[in-house]
């Protein structure tokens, strides 16, 4: 096996030193009855370059060549060449959690650069080194919230990523918390008298997410003032990251939970991503997930650690803040790398590229159709409402190799035949008018608004 | 490090000084010395209450947490604020460096603790010298 | 290296100390005006942002580095010198496993119909994407031994997450979840953790003489509240449990399920199965049985496997195949533990650990682990006359050791860890498990050749000598870094968490109001 550095002679050599005849002598604690004697029932061992064959083969089999107008908490953005050279360098790819700060500073530093652009972004005081996803880190950001106030009612918008309020439901459920859903009002935020309604003395948190699921930015400063009135925490997640470089950061929130795939990472069929927290400093103690901090050595050159880990399982074991253990650095280095290559004026004419493509998308298939929710400021999504089924609508655009907006029936059956739209720097205008284009060729009457 | 006479102590290595219904709560030298540098104190809030043997607070080192154990029952009636941004202050005088003050609710509980002596031979046979 | 005194000073055969650049902060370089990207034209009308965002329009500028592509490229290349990895050599972290990355993994997730395959394309346009999570479940059912997997959790603790959930909700069905764990006192902390976040209550089984779970002493803990045991076999000390049927036995005669942590499966792939012999659920971790890289500390991928009875409350949504051959998500999962993560889990991880199973095939695996187990045992006879070995029970992929005899000299675990570095490693795992005090953990994996190995025991045995000889050189070590023995005290007291830009980085101050954990 190619990947195994020894001659059988070798082996031989080294058995014998142990003082071991056979392999199998060490094995022999293994009980007879449990030990497999036959092969592994899996494919036999390929060569490389079949090995290549069978992954060409299987990308084949995916959506090749097609225009994409798919968000929805997974975005398409550019990719620059130098985020994948950079962070398949051995030294990056296959070093192990910095635990032994003295040949680890490459990893460390870029965490702390990681950690200081987030705080700078989303205008929290402290970030940690990333989470597993953006549903994860919204989840933990409940939970942190709860250890916090130490009240466990849990408000969330319905207007947050569906799959993001299951993931959050799954873990509050079997910790015996209440999680309950708030609305959305005409405008497509957070209806804000309901939220007022729903609001008491025991809850511990209100989750929203800004841009929400609509591509809605959502009022936070009306929302905070709500929370905090009851003493509740509130947290905001950011599904697309990219928003920050034009929409103002939710600095009156306590946490802000973030998916920052945007930044550089590939979509790679749903991960791995990249979650952050970030949170104001006085809940720096609950902060769960790994931290690094500056300090100076022995002799006063500056170095970083990892920092405050006595929230976590290593130590504090069934107590911990949370029992995550890894985080996504690599995927974190990913993002710290395209935010040092956009830098500050590169952030704001991307978010703005992408706010102007997802208005003239809006305008040319708003013509076909019905943009919902049309008055109210969004960044780069948008929920179009046909008459055509959207099935039909998204097999009709599929001839035409465009795969169309997300079918949003299975989550919001009262928005009818509604599909959310997204457009990018990356979508061009030739494939936006191709899109209304079909969309116009409905082969049942589509009321033009 | 000698013991103070006039303080009681737990098996859990926390030290009370009680003047009248007042104690102060620390934590005693050698679980100083076991846990190493102290970087943190979490302690409660004034007027919280305090529940003799349960936890109240917890001291951490760089790798290692501890939690705090009540000498006595009682309500806290001070909280030493300096520990916040000094906590080493523990480390370089554990028996001066109290944590808490608490009033008393039932002076009784003290006849349970351990005198000075006691003490030191329960960390000697603790350690096993 | 340190020649102060004329006492023995080892020699290091692996490393020459070479120069390395210095490099600040990307911000600290950065000046205004400077771009590293250039974006197309834009093809459709620019737009008024502020007029379009009215009050949601962001005012101020957050402060990002400014650089070339030039100066980006040298500030991360320079920042990569400063690491250790597996490409520079051994990586003895026990529990770890940190194997050889192949660079084919790297190659086939990049090819385009995987990197850019949205998640929420259409199936019939993702049957390469779901060929392959078909393909890795077969392949992880079948080295386990188990009937059903999810591919969700995105990491190990996450996996533990997930598996512990099915406990209670398996528990659930049959109308009460029960109340604790049982969890012995060598595992990883994240078992702990792990039932904690479940809502279980954690009972700690203390390790028999030999370092293995005390049969008897279980059988007295577990009752109609056991819901499970979590139990990590080869244990934490590298121990196969081999009254593994017993303990099984034990819990089911009550009810409980045996759960176990597949962090060391690196002992077992292709030798025997969990499935086989009593587990009824398992998390695997990918990045460290199946090669895919740790990058500093994640992504992870934490597959869970479980029998037959766990299967119906797997996370949604489950892989299925129809009757026309087309594989399909299946969200109609009525009495599922729910969703652990969105979408599918950590897809590219998955890529890789199927990448790494088709070019090991079952030969290739079997011989993977026998060499991981044979490297082992190769250190710990070339180390046991001179660290102490408190468990003399036979070693599987791991072996370790105790401080005992170098305390003598006031030199620990971390001492010496820390010296290894001087000698061109990265240190074994210190002070873990913690039923072994002063534990050194070393896991060679079956990535070290012959030549690797015996400059380790080289550098383990001068090092033994050193402490004899010069205890001061090992306590004071690396010798050799660009920076040693960092603070980590003042790092804890007064948190610098972030570059400031005035320049002088301020400590985060610290409320002690929000409390409860």
């Amino acid at each position: 096996m190619r990947y195994l550095p020894k001659s059988d002679t070798e082996r031989i050599e080294m058995l014998r030193e142990i003082g071991a005849t056979s392999i199998d002598d060490l094995f022999s604690v293994i009980p007879d009855e449990y030990r497999l004697e036959r092969d592994l029932d899996i494919p036999r061992q390929m060569g490389e370059s079949e090995v290549v064959e069978y992954f060409k083969a299987a990308a084949a089999r995916n959506a090749n060549g097609y225009a994409s107008f798919l968000g929805a908490g997974a975005y398409r953005h550019y990719r620059p060449v130098i985020i994948d050279s950079l962070v398949q360098r051995g030294e990056f790819l296959t070093s192990y959690t910095p635990y032994q700060a003295e040949i680890t500073q490459g990893t460390l530093q870029a965490i702390f650069e990681f950690q200081t652009m987030i705080c700078e972004l989303t205008g929290m005081d402290i970030a940690n080194a990333s989470m597993y996803d953006g549903s994860t880190g919204a989840a933990e950001a409940v939970m942190m919230a709860i250890r916090v106030t130490g009240r466990d009612d849990v408000l969330v918008a319905r207007t947050v990523h569906p799959e993001y309020r299951e993931v959050m439901h799954t873990y509050a459920q079997h910790q015996g918390h209440d999680a309950r859903e708030v609305g959305y009002g005409p405008d497509g935020r957070i209806d804000l008298a309901a939220l007022e309604q729903a609001v008491t003395e025991e809850t511990a948190c209100v989750l929203v997410q800004s841009p929400n699921f609509f591509g809605i930015i959502e009022d936070i400063p009306a929302i905070a003032e709500i929370a905090h009135k009851k003493n509740a925490l509130l947290i905001v997640s950011i599904a697309e990251a990219v928003s920050l470089g034009i929409v103002r950061p939710p600095v009156e929130a306590d946490i802000v939970s973030m998916e920052a795939q945007s930044f550089g990472v590939a979509l790679s069929y749903g991960g791995p991503y990249c979650g952050v927290l970030a949170a104001k400093e006085k809940y720096l103690r609950q902060m769960p997930g790994r931290l690094v901090g500056e300090t100076k050595d022995t002799q006063g050159r500056r170095g970083f650690v990892l920092t405050l880990s006595t929230r976590e399982q290593h130590i504090r074991r069934e107590k911990a803040t949370s029992n995550i253990c890894t985080n996504q650095a690599l995927v974190a280095l990913m993002t710290t790398i395209f935010l040092t290559v956009y830098g500050k004026q590169g952030m704001r004419e991307l978010a703005e590229q992408n706010l102007a493509k997802a208005k003239y998308a809006a305008n040319a298939l708003g013509k076909q159709g019905r943009v919902l929710f049309a008055g109210t400021p969004r960044f780069h999504e948008f929920v179009l409402q046909t008459e055509e089924p959207a099935g039909q609508l998204n097999a009709r655009l599929l001839e035409k190799k465009i795969i169309g907006g997300l079918p949003l029936e299975k989550w919001y059956p009262e928005l009818g035949n509604a599909t959310l739209w997204c457009a990018t720097e990356l979508t061009t205008k030739e494939q936006i008018d191709a899109a209304a284009a079909v969309i116009a060729g409905a082969p049942v009457a589509v009321s033009t608004r | 490090m000698a013991y103070p006479e006039k303080y009681k102590y737990t098996r859990e290595h926390e030290w009370i000084e009680v003047a009248g219904n007042q104690g102060k709560i620390g934590i005693t030298d050698y679980a100083q010395n076991s846990l190493g540098d102290i970087v943190f104190v979490d302690v409660p809030k004034v007027s919280d209450k305090v529940t003799k043997d349960a936890v109240f607070g917890s001291v951490e080192s760089v790798k290692a947490v501890s939690d705090l154990y009540s000498p006595v029952g009682g309500t806290v009636t001070e909280v030493n604020e300096t520990l916040k941004d000094s906590p080493e202050k523990i480390n370089s005088d554990a028996h001066g460096a109290w944590i808490i003050k608490v009033e008393l609710s039932d002076p009784s509980e003290l006849s349970s603790l351990l005198s000075a002596a006691d003490y030191e031979k329960f960390i000697a046979e603790e350690t096993g010298n | 290296m340190m020649a102060t005194t004329d006492r023995f000073t080892g020699t290091t055969r692996k490393v020459t100390a070479h120069l390395t650049q210095n490099e600040g902060l990307s911000f600290e370089k950065s000046s205004p005006g400077k771009k590293g990207y250039k974006l197309a034209p834009l093809d459709v009308p620019a737009v008024d942002a502020a007029a379009l965002l009215g009050e949601a329009v962001r005012k101020d500028e957050p402060t990002l580095p400014e650089l070339s592509e030039i100066e980006i490229i040298r500030h991360f290349t320079r920042l990569s010198t400063w690491n250790y990895a597996i490409d520079l050599g051994m990586y003895p972290l026990g529990s770890c496993t940190m194997k050889y990355n192949p660079r084919v993994n790297e190659f086939v997730s990049r090819l385009e119909g995987i990197a850019e395959a949205h998640p929420y394309q259409p199936e019939s346009l993702s049957q390469g994407a779901l060929g392959i999570i078909k393909l890795l479940q077969d392949c992880l059912m079948e080295i386990t031994g188990m009937d059903a997997i999810t591919l969700q959790p995105a990491a190990g603790a996450h996996g533990e997450f997930t598996g512990i959930m099915l406990v209670r909700a398996y528990h659930q069905s049959k109308g009460n979840p029960r109340k604790h764990v049982i969890i012995p006192d060598s595992a990883h902390g994240t078992n702990p953790a792990t039932a904690a976040t479940c809502g279980y209550q954690v009972v700690n089984l203390k390790s028999n003489a030999q370092g293995g779970v005390d049969v008897a002493a279980l059988a007295q803990m577990v009752n109609e509240d056991t819901a499970a045991m979590m139990l990590t076999n080869p244990s934490t000390i590298g121990v196969f449990e081999n009254e593994i049927h017993k303990i099984a036995d034990v819990l089911h005669d009550k009810g409980a399920l045996l759960y176990m942590d597949g962090a060391n499966m690196n002992a077992l792939v292709g030798k025997t199965r969990p499935g086989d012999f009593g587990a009824d659920v398992m998390h695997l971790n990918l990045h460290k049985t199946f090669s895919t890289p740790h990058g500093g500390g994640g992504p992870g991928s934490g597959p869970v496997a479980c029998k037959k009875t766990l299967e119906p409350f797997l996370p949604s949504p489950v892989l299925k195949q129809g009757s026309n051959g087309l594989l399909y998500w299946d969200y109609n999962r009525p009495q599922s533990v729910g969703r652990v993560r969105m979408l599918y889990g950590n897809f590219g991880m998955f890529v890789r650990a199927l990448a790494y199973i088709l070019a090991n095939g079952p030969d290739g695996l079997r011989q993977t682990t026998e060499d991981a187990v044979l490297n082992a045992n190769y250190i710990r006879r070339k180390l046991e006359d001179v660290y102490d070995l408190p468990y003399s029970t036979p070693s599987m992929h791991e072996v370790v050791f105790s401080d005992k005899r170098q305390t003598r000299n006031g030199v620990k675990t971390g001492d010496i860890a820390k010296r290894l570095i001087d000698y061109g490693f990265h240190p074994y795992t210190t002070s873990f498990p913690l039923i072994v005090p002063g534990a050194l953990m070393i896991e060679p994996t079956e990535s070290e050749s012959r030549e690797e190995l015996d400059l380790f025991i080289d550098a383990m045995r001068q090092i033994a000598r050193e402490v004899e000889e010069n205890p001061e050189l090992v306590t004071s070590a690396p010798h050799s870094t660009r920076v040693s023995r960092l603070d980590e005290t003042t790092a804890a007291r007064k948190p610098v968490l972030r570059w400031q830009a005035a320049g002088a980085s301020e400590a985060v101050e610290i409320d002690s109001a929000a409390k409860e954990w």
